[in-house]
């Protein structure tokens, strides 16, 4: 069985983005640039699944700018097989990126497909849900687990109030939460491994998508920012403020 | 221009993020739809009839709807949709699965967690985990979107609204409901709640954090909510965590115990109206959001807080 697995450049976790001074943007630039998280998990579920015997090949795609390359690199080192690199540098937006991933589906034929529920950067949480659609493909998002069952996955899905376990017939998208698994660590010899395995390229045009974005980015701004409060020396002094100060309790 | 707002529901009763997003919807402007797409959920499209500024309640009922599938209830909106100006759902684990997929059948873009409406096609909504806010203008014929429920009142009811049975397609078949496990609890919703008790990996087990929130969450009233790092550690279960990846929440108090603070978590509770935190560490972050710091052992100062509340 055949996986798909898209990655995403981001910025990293632990770097806190600053707004162009025009506010026309994000400043992005020479900012540490890192896989989303949630689509390193992904990476991992679908090395398990090879792993465990289950999955033959594990195809990673990413799309943007030159630098992906770099972002699947790791995904190599993690353990996929190969990885496909859609260069471009139009900002895309979650539809575009669904079309796109649905064209190399074409391709490709996964089984499988799996993604992170959400990009840390524009936190759209989409792009899984509408390949879904395009491929009319049934979908588990926010998946706390995956398990292969003949020709059908079962994913147990994180929702408000709790789980809830549905059964989708394959091919079928699956897309990661946080407690699906923890990704491994790169080890050297794996990352020198992976620059011998191939990476093959293709733009937009080739697979002839219109990924043009639909929405303007009009101004961004940082949020007024909370002001530190008071520190109260005892619980007495705590509830006398919430119960007469604040007014809460 | 007419909006459709989509229910979030359980078949016998609406969820109030419904009426957050019925008043989002008025900040735009038009006439009112709300769907209630499910299985025997006469009671939940009654309730949203009730709702003040809905102008008409449209139920689709069958079986294959019963849990809401997304591959089920898309077709359903998919063909309703083009008939209005503008698709909303309320931003909640439901709403974030089903619109995208409409979305993308209607080759429109989906705008995500809208926390305020600027015009009828501009939308404000965070990224970078609410690091940055963001005005996005969209130009498309139809206008879909998830809104953040925290970000407006919830609409007024008594209203009464016809409800009118709509065609409920049939059963995609590629996917169906195996199981679901609710947490289950006497205690407010978290996304609904007034004040909500929330526990840090400072807990430091399952059962000193049940065992230490539950009674100063059964005296106040309150819904109890995690860090991340305490639902990662498994001393919390998923659907408690609030945060940027979890549930984003603005109750009138937020009490944060043995919480540190990452960037994560108060992107999910920063717009709360007060913000009480209790910790031992003098230089966590929570502090910096916090109106009220008390530096202490959460398990002497949380008892000590009960017993004061007692008096």
């Amino acid at each position: 069985m055949k996986i798909l697995v898209a990655v995403k450049r981001v910025v990293d976790y632990n770097v806190k983005v600053r707004c162009k001074t025009d506010g026309s943007d994000v400043d992005v630039a020479n900012v540490k640039m890192s896989m989303n998280p949630f689509d390193e998990i992904a990476v991992e579920e679908a090395v398990r699944l090879k792993e465990a015997g289950k999955a033959s090949e594990i195809v990673v795609a990413s799309l943007g700018v030159k630098q992906c390359e770099e972002t699947l690199r790791t995904a190599l080192a993690m353990g996929a097989d190969r990885a496909i690199h859609v260069e471009t540098d139009t900002e895309l937006q979650p539809l575009a990126v669904a079309k796109l991933l649905k064209a190399l589906a074409d391709k490709e034929q996964p089984q499988l497909v799996i993604l992170g529920k959400q990009a840390i950067d524009d936190d759209a949480n989409q792009t899984g849900q509408m390949l879904a659609a395009l491929m009319n493909a049934p979908q588990g998002t926010f998946a706390s687990k995956v398990e292969l069952a003949g020709d059908k996955v079962n994913v147990t899905r994180e929702i408000d109030g709790g789980l809830e376990t549905v059964s989708l017939s394959l091919p079928a998208i699956v897309t990661t939460d946080l407690r699906l698994n923890e990704p491994r660590y790169v080890k050297l010899p794996n990352i020198m491994a992976a620059k011998k395995k191939p990476l093959d390229k293709t733009t937009p045009a080739e697979l002839g998508v219109d990924a043009a974005p639909r929405l303007k980015t009009l101004k961004v701004a940082e949020p007024p920012v909370r002001k530190a409060g008071i520190k109260v020396a005892s619980v007495a002094e705590l509830v006398a403020k919430l119960k007469n100060e604040a007014k809460v309790i | 221009m007419s909006i459709l707002v989509i229910a979030e529901h359980d078949n016998g009763s609406l969820k109030a993020a419904t009426l957050n997003t019925v008043t989002a919807a008025q900040k735009i402007g038009g006439d009112i739809h709300v769907l209630v797409a499910g299985h025997n959920a006469a009671a939940a499209a009654q309730a949203a009839a009730q709702i003040a500024g809905v102008a008409k309640v449209l139920l689709a009922d069958a079986a294959h709807l019963g849990h809401q599938l997304a591959e089920n209830v898309t077709p359903v909106v998919v063909e309703l949709a083009r008939g209005y100006s503008h698709v909303l759902a309320p931003a909640t684990t439901h709403g974030k699965n089903l619109l995208p997929r409409v979305a993308a059948l209607l080759d429109v873009a989906q705008i995500s967690d809208v926390i305020a409406v600027e015009s009828a096609d501009t939308f404000v909504r965070p990224i970078y985990a609410g690091n940055v806010i963001a005005t996005v203008q969209s130009s498309d014929a139809i206008k879909l979107m998830t809104v953040r429920t925290t970000a407006f009142d919830a609409a007024a009811t008594g209203g009464s609204a016809t409800v009118e049975s709509i065609g409920a397609g049939s059963d995609a078949g590629k996917s169906s409901f195996v199981s679901q496990e609710l947490t289950k609890s006497s205690r407010p919703e978290l996304g609904a709640a007034k004040i909500i008790v929330s526990g840090g990996r400072a807990l430091a087990s399952s059962e000193q954090f049940h065992g230490v929130l539950e009674p100063l969450a059964d005296k106040l009233g309150a819904a109890i909510g995690a860090s991340r790092a305490a639902v990662d550690a498994g001393y919390a279960p998923n659907d408690y965590q609030v945060g940027q990846t979890g549930k984003i929440v603005a109750p009138q108090l937020y009490l944060a115990v043995g919480i540190s603070g990452a960037i994560q978590h108060l992107a999910g509770m920063k717009d709360s109206k007060v913000i009480v935190a209790i910790n031992k560490d003098e230089e966590a972050p929570i502090f910096q959001v916090a109106d009220y710091g008390l530096v202490a052992d959460l398990f002497t100062a949380v008892p000590e807080l009960i017993a004061e509340l007692n008096k």
